[in-house]
């Protein structure tokens, strides 16, 4: 007889914990042939406020961490998800990708992390400088955090897309909430299991599941969240994301998709500090 | 053995008599030259405006009336917008970037030559002191199109790697605190980045950004590069939703500012925002402490405390806090306020009358809160608009003089026990565009700086400000920076 499998319970991931949405709801995922794969949370407002909440506690410690040790933790969530390759691999197949599409994405996303594990301790000497003011003082700009971010994911790609989405944010030193891809979700819930065991603190990175529809608002027009990204082309959305940014003046970064690595992406959320400082006396 | 404490309570007041009286000494307006009225500056030239309408500006200083403005409408603000986009698709948007930045130059040298005339219109139209004006505003904002001329054939290396393009149209809404500064601060980088502006100063303070359209058009700077619209709020909403706009660009009230954020949402426009604030400015026991109250008076009665980022929160250590109070005192009782023009004048006229209906409101509500209010002895003129330099002392965190921008000479003073404590509660606040650390231990300077959540940070200085040095706030004090290679982003797109 053979032997019965054990399924897995997917949850959501706030202040490192895993709980189950508040709200006690859920939607099924199906693969293609309709065959339900997994009962997801769905994830509700106050799901999302308790992410905030933990994110603001999380903030001060990730953010006065060395760069060198963020550098290493995000360069330990790498080593962690490469151990658990198949796993990823073996969800998006079972969402809809062939195998090989699957292992591309799957490495591409761990590279990705290792290329911005690379970036924590060098974006700062990129964005600062030494200004040459007239009078006398010692004048410098420097890169800060700019807070709590949330981030409404891509769709697709689900894994790579949440990567892109989270991982040059955290590098610069914010903590953020992200909205799982809704069609993909399973990625984002193992990727949650890798965060919990590569030293990032809990609370630095939020995942919640569920519907745009339902949440899009709320990551928008939260008064504690700083920035927020989205990620897609729907106009409505983009336009009802930048007017409720408009509560608490939020950043609101727009990207159509996933683009080119790079700085910038991690400069679209920190800010410029300037501090004057006089000689002579 | 317990320390022993000088006891700070008991030391008499500096005793002020008439030896502090100043001889009047009022800088001479026979040098200036105003129409009786103004158009708008469109398409290299003063035009009557298509909405037919014109409005008085005042000098809050003697209610005179100085001149006529034109009352933008939205086909005079379509007009400008137009010119601009003829100048970009033409000459400007053609013309070599070593070209471009040559004429940025001369503006800055016409200006530097008609620095005098500059200084004195702005005193007369806004009231602030002619001593600010003369040796802040008017060599800042030279100073600022000279920082900028010289990026203009130097934009590659913004972002090395990353090929740098212009936007197009600019439209930039500024303030009546600094008029000509901000004028200065928002056209400068504009250009340089290669694009052309239509450019809207406040309606109480419109004459010096009139008076830098002369020398706009003095200069040769071709037709419709730079366009100046006046009016008010309608006028500004104009630019705003126009739809020939690539970039807006304000600096202003956090409520106008989120007003015009939501306008924009869903279009293309990108957008830069400089907003309120309300500065922490936090004195420490082992400050050095008459230049810490140097600092003090500085940072709140600069420019009659209309200054978005005004140390407006004094929070000094408990047990340096009676002496600090007691010096503020004395110092505050030399302070002149009093006619604008004469070079002895520290605190000049508020900008305009409902201005100083705000900080009256404001008085009021501290009083009522139960903070302790504090003003020195001292007379003001009989015609205009003034303020006396205000303490509001014992103040909490949740009184509305704490939270809320007053922008007015008025200071609300708190103490604190620890640096945690201190940090906590500098934070806590919506705004946060700069603040201000005053001790001589450098270790503790890093650690307030590193943690204060503000743009712009002063350490043992304040109200410093530089064309090279970038502004700009964190929160709800708004986003994008100004001054510095930071302040050509906002103007500039990649590849």
């Amino acid at each position: 007889m053979p032997r019965l499998e054990v399924l897995k319970t997917y949850k959501m991931y706030i202040g490192g914990q895993f709980p189950r949405t508040e709200s006690a709801r859920y939607y099924a995922l199906a693969d293609k042939k309709g065959n339900v794969i997994a009962n997801i949370c769905l994830g509700s407002r106050k799901d999302f406020r308790n992410a905030v909440e933990a994110a603001r506690k999380a903030f001060g410690d990730w953010s006065g961490k060395t760069a060198y040790n963020r550098s290493q933790v995000i360069y330990r969530i790498a080593e962690m998800m490469e151990g658990r390759k198949s796993q990823f691999v073996n969800e998006l197949v079972l969402q809809g990708l062939t195998p090989a599409k699957a292992a591309a994405e799957v490495s591409q996303a761990i590279d990705l992390i290792v290329y911005y594990a690379g970036w924590a301790d060098k974006y700062q000497q990129i964005y600062s400088s030494v200004n040459p003011v007239a009078s006398k003082h010692f004048n410098f700009s420097f890169p800060e955090p700019t807070g709590v971010v949330s981030i409404i994911g891509p769709e697709t790609p689900s894994l790579l897309g949440l990567v892109d989405a989270v991982i040059p944010c955290i590098t610069g030193g914010n903590s953020c909430i992200v909205l799982a891809s809704e069609t993909q979700p399973l990625g984002a819930v193992t990727f949650a299991e890798v965060l919990a065991t590569s030293d990032l603190p809990g609370g630095v990175i939020n995942i919640i599941t569920g519907t745009r529809k339902e949440l899009l608002a709320q990551y928008a027009s939260h008064m504690d969240v700083n920035a927020i990204v989205y990620y897609g082309t729907d106009k409505a959305e983009i336009k009802a994301v930048q007017e409720n940014a408009t509560l608490n003046v939020k950043r609101a970064i727009i990207r159509s998709g996933i683009g080119t690595p790079g700085p910038e992406l991690i400069n679209d959320t920190l800010e410029t500090k300037t501090t004057w400082h006089p000689v002579g006396y | 053995m317990a320390k022993k404490k000088t006891d700070t309570t008991t030391i008499e007041p500096l005793k002020f008599s008439g030896a502090w009286d100043y001889a009047p000494a009022p800088e001479s307006t026979g040098h200036i030259k105003l129409e009786k009225r103004y158009g708008h500056f469109i398409d290299g030239k003063f035009v009557e405006p298509l909405s037919k309408k014109y409005f008085a500006t005042y000098s809050p200083s003697t209610e005179e009336k100085l001149a006529d403005v034109a009352d933008g409408n939205a086909a005079d603000v379509d007009a400008a917008v137009k010119a601009a986009r003829k100048a970009y698709n033409g000459e400007w948007g053609k013309m070599p970037a070593a070209e471009r930045g040559k004429y940025i130059y001369r503006i800055a040298r016409l200006m530097q030559e008609r620095s005098r005339e500059l200084a004195v219109i702005e005193s007369m139209d806004g009231g602030k002191p002619i001593r600010e004006s003369r040796d802040v505003d008017v060599p800042l904002a030279c100073a600022h199109f000279f920082y900028y001329a010289g990026w203009a054939d130097k934009l590659d290396y913004v972002s090395p790697g990353r090929k740098p393009k212009s936007l197009g149209v600019a439209g930039q809404i500024i303030p009546w605190n600094f008029p000509l500064l901000m004028a200065a601060w928002k056209i400068a980088p504009a250009l340089a980045a290669g694009n052309t502006v239509v450019l809207k100063p406040a309606e109480t303070t419109p004459l010096t950004a009139l008076k830098l359209a002369e020398i706009i058009r003095d200069a040769g700077l071709p037709a419709g590069v730079v366009n100046i619209v006046t009016g008010a709020g309608a006028t500004g909403a104009a630019i705003v939703n126009h739809p020939g706009v690539d970039k807006v660009a304000f600096t202003g009230s956090t409520d106008v500012g989120k007003i015009i954020q939501k306008a924009i949402a869903g279009t293309n426009k990108k957008l830069t925002l400089e907003l309120g604030g309300k500065a922490a400015n936090i004195i420490f026991e082992d400050a050095a402490l008459d230049q810490a109250v140097e600092g003090i008076v500085n940072g709140i009665f600069f420019n009659q405390g209309h200054v978005c980022c005004a140390g407006s929160r004094l929070f000094v250590q408990e047990s340096v806090a009676d002496e600090v109070i007691r010096k503020l005192k004395d110092r505050m009782q030399t302070l002149v306020v009093g006619d604008p023009l004469d070079k002895n004048t520290d605190i000049g006229a508020i900008n305009s009358k409902e201005q100083l209906a705000t900080i009256n409101k404001y008085l009021k509500i501290g009083v009522n809160e139960g903070a302790e209010i504090y003003q020195p002895k001292c007379s003001v003129p009989s015609k205009g608009y003034w303020c006396k330099p205000t303490l509001f002392l014992n103040a909490s965190q949740s009184h509305r003089i704490v939270q809320e921008e007053i922008f007015g000479p008025v200071l609300a003073v708190q103490t604190f026990r620890t640096i945690d404590e201190v940090i906590e509660k500098a934070n806590n606040t919506p705004y946060g565009l700069s603040a201000g650390v005053w001790t001589d231990k450098g270790s503790k300077i890093f650690k307030v700086t590193q943690k204060l959540r503000a743009g712009v940070v002063w350490a043992n200085t304040y109200n410093k400000f530089d064309p090279t040095s970038p502004f700009g706030g964190y929160k709800e004090s708004g986003f994008g920076r100004e001054g510095g290679l930071h302040g050509l982003l906002p103007y500039l797109k990649f590849d």
